[in-house]
């Protein structure tokens, strides 16, 4: 398309043919941007292994929901719709991006395939495109700026405000929709005025508002105009793009691989070393993550790809009780040291001897208040990972030895003993004692055969209370007809916990003595009414039969009329809420078949808390975090019951042992005692059954004085 | 500095029931499990955060059959660097006097700035320390809850006395000391830890590797000897109160009132 | 029986520990038909006083006064008792953190058995001694024997025995302190550092509502401060709740915490150890409340209650509101 100003191509500014600069501002910014890369290639190169490449469908099938079609932005509305346009526009752009560099160089320049009907179309879409990313620009600065929501904030502790930096990109792409719209509205304005004709930018777009405010600048003004709009252009563009990788912005580059490579199983923790079998444990030199350098090449990339929304944290239950913890940080601070370790100037400075990281940017107690929930995870909309990372930071602690002296004596009591209260073995499978005596349980072992294991787990073994879903589970088991029996006092803690608490070596112990228990009993599937001992068995087990939760299972028989349930009266005055926990949930996506049971409970009323499903609150952690004593300025179970109690609800029902131990106890703390009570979706179950052998053992919120 | 620490195998009162056995000749020790004594492990982390801060090293040395070598290994995967087994069928019944002789004949064995044992073990008697220093003509402090080097020659040590107070001295070295609990913060001991050491060499020695009279240091030599365990008649005791929570709740705070317990 | 009887008294400011008065029942119960001598170190008008408290309850008094004694340094009192005790002679000691640190190593240089922390006595017969000890933190009892032919140092748990009731034992003081010889020591007294004094003083408390590892969790002690502010009560606890670090040093009851003489004292998820209920003196009204109902303080309490602390106080606070 002829224009009636001179391009960058074939102009001159002072003599100068300013050709020279268009391709001396590429070569220097590619030059530049390589350099950089280069750098932020080299810690990844040191980095440990992992294994990502695998799965190739299920990771395209990933980049497309999470990365293009921007799924996980919504969850905060405004801020997602603002990112998905700015990202929109951008996609959109990039060819019309790649045609500026070029047009400075041969004024003709069409981008291959852009040359009919396309190349007309995009040119319309490609105006509104940088509208929106203007007007999304806008509204982002106002929002940051202005408005400051709460989880931008950056605590003291953790350095300088961020504000800054997002304004300063937001500028710069605001430059660069700005420019370009002036160098096709200057020429567009010549162009009008030498009377050729359908010059117009497309009607209501930012070139078009430029247009027509420059339509009658004299030629002295629109070329210069033209010339300076490009250079400016060229410059910011080459400018932005040797900045992305100095910040948050990195992720522009890195998100697609961050998120094609991103973790696809849930519930399950990264090996100790990828290649490294459990059999060859022993031979490595040191376990976990003590410097940068031991995280893996995807956990460095994490770092880079962050791009400081704070979603993960403002999600975090641990940063919300005020536990030392935030993930945001964890992130940020790990690229921070990255980029400190490998710096870019001098030109060809060595890189830093790297330190222990625990002492320097991260703090001891910052890594054990971890719950692993999950819910950071779940959150970020760029595929970072947190949970590998803690359980990695936490072995190389357990392996110095710096394990908070609460949780050495459970571990201590977990080798010993296979529980983490150091109660003996042989007590292990007592609570059957405390069964009716028509309602025996197998035990099982080369006599006392059964297809069905019912594994118990630690707590629900051992605690007086959490007995009672222990003998729940069992009535139900027994009024469906299933033949099942448990292990006894063969069974042994599953290990949940140990093995996220870093102590990988005790977690192989348990988990083989486990499988060979599980083995020698012929059973063909596993019943579990602990989500941790299913999350275990499901994804840390390996070679043992299916597992599956108690609430699949009633689901099921409710649903076949296996199982039937009848109203109570005391039902009229409750308003049951579920609290989904965190192992069955988030980790393993079992959401609908608790619901489903307890919406099969004639006359049942039911709500659901505002934070419920995939954002569900975590309850304070369960296994050994019981044990740990955290800095916190509340618990997070009494935040939960506050959620319960806003939800207008006055039972919490869930379905593991740790959350009613933690539920129940807040009740307590927060004072609401008569007020709230909590129930295990067995009890409630096994309390409706038609004919219940123990209709009135449990009396709800009751922990029993007996 | 060169630092030797006496631990001892004992049942672990935390996770055991303990209890009389049939003929109360013994504890019942069927279902028992053992590790290091409490007291013993805050005196080899003790050490270790001495060695670490001043050289030198740190040895363990343990008086009992040979499974008493898990905890010697255990103290060495803490961070010992030396470990020793004193171990002989002849040593068996030993009482105190005759474990603080076996460590003498160890203690003499090497040059020791330093020796530390813990305050007390399971028969809760704490005089291992105390006679091992008397033969040894060495000072002694007991129940020591902070240690701070002064010199060459000389240690500050604080002992955790009556109302929780804490009763500073000065002590020359060489010397023994016994240690409270809660004077350090000892660190932890996975599986792995202990697999790393396990095929790093303790050697054993018995009574003519120590030059002691056999006789002498086992159960015949003891002065005090063990008639019978058992456990008390309960006699009186308390009135203990029946029924529901409310009656007892009521009958509680009617003796409270009589008793003056309620303002 | 030939032999000589001691008992080596502590005091504080010039008053004699209780545990003197309990060595005077110890030795009568020993040796039934010998006369013990109380030993006494220290100097100037203190050691005097205390001596003649002493003359009151022993028929027989040491005063050994020297400056380097004026306070007990276990080092050089060993060895100034290893100069004044005749051979073979039977020492009683109080099995406090002083007698912790001197009977062991004195024994070995008198030569002489060494038996801990006796609970009880019989007399000696046959140059033979029955005693009572505890293992395994109070769990189990056992009962020893020991020769006492060629001496021995016996060190007597404080608060096992009655005190002796102050009579006239018409003792004679016999001053030793030119017998002394050699007082210096590798080993030498600074300074005592308190323990922080905290917000509340124990101590002056009438009634204590105690808690042990029965409360489980930092957070439970709430519980128990609810309790306590209903009685008019303050919350003490026993040793492990401040190895814990969830309660200040200055509300430990216990040996190596305060010594308490309330009127009334609730023992709650506290399994009674001896060193706990060692720091429980007068005659308290105890009330324990337990999860286990055959947890040792049953024995020493007035009234038990099997119950779950956390489930049972909380009860109790509401219906004193």
């Amino acid at each position: 398309m002829e224009t009636a100003l001179i391009s960058p191509a074939s102009a001159t500014f002072w003599g100068i043919p300013t050709i020279i600069f268009s391709f001396l501002i590429p070569i220097c910014g590619v030059a530049v941007f390589t350099y950089i890369i280069a750098l932020r290639l080299a810690p990844l190169i040191r980095a440990t292994p992992d294994a990502r490449l695998n799965h190739y469908g299920a990771r395209l099938l990933n980049l497309m929901k999470i990365w293009l079609l921007q799924y996980r932005h919504p969850r905060y509305m405004l801020a997602g719709v603002l990112h998905i346009a700015l990202f929109a526009g951008f996609l959109t752009l990039g060819v019309r991006s790649i045609s500026m560099v070029l047009l400075g160089i041969s004024e003709n320049f069409v981008f291959p395939g852009f040359g009919g009907i396309l190349g007309d179309v995009y040119h319309v879409v490609k105006d509104y495109a940088a509208t929106l990313v203007l007007l999304a620009c806008i509204a982002a600065g106002i929002r940051r700026g202005v408005f400051k929501p709460e989880r931008y904030a950056v605590p003291p502790r953790y350095g300088r405000d961020h504000t800054g930096e997002a304004l300063f990109v937001l500028g710069l792409i605001s430059t660069l929709m700005v420019t370009e719209g002036l160098f096709d509205a200057s020429a567009a304005a010549a162009q009008l005025q030498q009377g050729a004709g359908g010059a117009y930018p497309a009607p209501a777009s930012l070139a078009w508002f430029f247009t027509v405010a420059m339509r009658h600048a004299s030629l002295e003004t629109l070329q210069p105009l033209h010339l300076a709009a490009y250079y400016l252009h060229d410059l910011t563009f080459f400018f932005f793009l040797c900045f992305l990788p100095l910040g948050k912005h990195f992720h522009v580059i890195t998100s697609i691989f961050n998120v094609f490579f991103m973790r696809l199983d849930r519930g399950n923790i990264k090996p100790v070393r990828h290649g490294v079998g459990d059999d060859r444990l022993d031979a490595l030199e040191s376990f976990g993550v003590k410097k940068l350098e031991d995280f893996t090449w995807k956990h460095i990339l994490d770092f880079y790809t962050c791009a400081d929304c704070g979603r993960c944290s403002d999600n975090c239950p641990a940063n919300t009780v005020k536990r030392p913890l935030s993930p945001r940080f964890i992130t940020i601070k790990g690229r921070d040291l990255t980029y400190k370790n490998y710096p870019l100037y001098p030109y060809g400075a060595t890189f830093r001897k790297s330190e222990p990281l625990i002492g320097t940017i991260y703090e001891e107690d910052e890594i054990w208040s971890c719950t692993t929930c999950g819910a950071c995870e779940q959150e970020c909309p760029l595929g970072i990972e947190y949970i590998d990372k803690i359980v990695d930071l936490r072995r190389g602690m357990v392996e110095e030895g710096a394990v908070p002296q609460s949780l050495q004596k459970p571990l201590g009591a977990l080798e010993k003993r296979g529980n983490p209260w150091g109660k003996m073995e042989k007590k292990r499978a007592d609570w059957v004692k405390t069964l009716p005596e028509t309602e025996p349980v197998k035990i099982l072992d080369k006599k006392n055969r059964a297809d069905t294991l019912y594994f118990v787990d630690s707590i629900s073994s051992y605690d007086d209370r959490m007995q009672s879903i222990a003998r729940a589970t069992a009535l139900l088991l027994k009024a469906a007809g299933v033949d099942f029996g448990i292990l006894g006092k063969a069974e042994k803690d599953s290990g949940h916990e140990v093995r996220r608490f870093g102590e990988e070596m005790l977690f192989q112990d348990l988990k083989d003595r486990n499988t060979a228990a599980i083995a020698a009993s012929g059973a063909g599937r596993i019943i579990t009414a602990d989500p941790h001992a299913f999350n275990a068995l499901k994804h840390d087990y390996k070679d043992i039969p299916p597992v599956e939760h108690i609430s699949q299972f009633l689901a099921r028989a409710v649903k076949s009329g296996a199982l039937s349930m009848t109203s109570l009266a005391e039902d009229r005055e409750k308003v049951y809420t579920y609290h989904d926990p965190c192992y069955l949930g988030r980790h393993n996506d079992v959401y609908d078949d608790p619901r489903a049971v307890l919406d099969a409970v004639p006359g049942l009323k039911r709500v659901e808390m505002a934070r419920c499903r995939d954002r569900s609150f975590c309850c304070g952690g369960g296994g050994l975090m019981l044990f740990y004593e955290p800095e916190e300025e509340q618990r997070m179970g009494v935040l939960r019951v506050e959620m319960a109690d806003q939800a207008g609800a006055n039972i919490i029902v869930t379905a593991c042992p740790f959350c009613l131990v933690n539920i129940e106890d807040a009740i307590k703390v927060a004072g609401l005692e008569g007020k709230m009570a909590a129930i295990d979706l067995a009890e409630l179950v096994e309390a409706h059954l038609n004919g219940s052998k123990q209709q009135r053992e449990v009396e709800y919120g009751n922990s029993g004085l007996c | 500095m060169e630092i030797l620490v006496c631990v001892k195998r004992v049942p672990d009162t935390a996770e055991n029931e303990i209890a009389v056995n049939r003929d109360g000749s013994d504890i019942e020790r069927d279902d028992l499990v053992y590790s290091v004594n409490e007291w013993d492990n805050y005196a080899v982390e003790e050490a270790i955060r001495l060695r670490d801060e001043k050289g030198g090293s740190v040895t363990v040395v343990s008086v009992g059959d040979e499974e008493s070598e898990e905890v010697v290994r255990r103290e060495m995967a803490m961070g010992a660097d030396k470990g020793v087994l004193l171990s002989d069928d002849a040593f068996e019944g030993a009482d105190g006097r005759g474990v603080a002789s076996l460590l003498k004949a160890a203690a003499e064995k090497g040059a020791y700035d330093l020796i530390l044992t813990g305050a007390q073990a399971d028969d809760g008697a704490g005089q291992v320390g105390g006679m091992l220093a008397a033969m040894l003509d060495l000072p002694y402090a007991s129940l020591v809850n902070s240690i701070e080097v002064v010199d060459d020659r000389r240690l500050k040590v604080g002992r955790e006395v009556e109302g929780g107070n804490q009763e500073m001295n000065a002590i020359e070295m060489p010397c023994v000391l016994s240690i409270q609990t809660g004077i350090n913060e000892p660190r932890y001991v996975g599986i792995r830890g202990i697999r790393k050491v396990a095929s790093v060499e303790i050697p054993v020695y018995d009574a003519a590797a120590l030059g002691v009279a056999a006789e002498a240091a086992g159960g015949a030599g003891a002065a005090v000897k063990r008639l019978d365990y058992f456990v008390p008649a309960l006699g009186d005791g308390a009135e203990m109160l029946e029924g529901s929570t409310e009656e007892i709740v009521e009958k509680l705070i009617e003796m409270l009132k009589a008793k003056g317990g309620i303002k | 029986m030939a032999a000589q009887i001691f008992a080596y008294i502590p005091h504080k400011q010039g008053t004699p520990d209780d545990a003197a008065l309990e060595l005077a029942t110890a030795a009568k119960q020993m040796a039934p038909d010998a006369a013990a001598t109380a030993v006494v170190t220290g100097t100037g008008a203190d050691l005097d006083a205390v001596c003649s408290a002493m003359a009151k309850v022993y028929p027989a008094v040491w005063k050994i006064d020297n400056e380097a004694l004026s306070y007990p340094n276990a080092e050089i009192i060993r060895s100034v008792l290893l100069r004044l005790l005749p051979e073979k002679a039977l020492l009683l000691v109080p099995h406090d953190t002083f007698g912790m640190d001197l009977s062991p190593g004195l024994s070995i240089k008198m030569k002489a058995a060494f038996i801990p922390d006796v609970v009880e006595t019989a007399p000696i017969e046959n140059d033979e001694l029955k005693a009572v000890r505890q293992e395994y933190g109070g769990a189990v009892s056992t009962h020893v024997v020991c020769s006492v032919a060629g001496g021995a140092v016996v060190n007597v748990r404080p608060g096992a025995f009655q005190p002796r009731e102050s009579a006239d034992a018409g003792g004679q003081v016999t001053d030793k302190s030119d017998d002394v010889g050699d007082v210096s020591a590798k080993r030498r007294y600074l300074e005592t550092v308190a323990a922080e004094v905290g917000d509340v003083d124990i101590t002056k408390e009438d009634v204590l509502v105690s808690i042990g590892r029965g409360i489980e969790d930092e957070d439970n002690i709430e519980i128990a401060e609810d309790l306590a502010k209903a009685m008019g009560a303050v919350v003490s606890c026993s040793r492990p709740i401040v190895d814990a670090k969830w309660l200040e040093k200055s509300r430990q009851v216990g040996t190596s915490g305060q010594t308490v003489k309330p009127k009334v004292y609730l023992a709650c998820g506290i399994s009674g150890s001896f060193q706990h209920l060692g720091g429980l003196k007068g005659n308290p009204f105890i009330v324990a409340i337990n999860k286990n109902p055959k947890a040792p303080v049953f024995q020493v309490a007035d009234v038990g209650i099997v119950a779950d602390i956390l489930d049972f106080l909380p009860e109790l606070t509401e219906a004193l509101e």
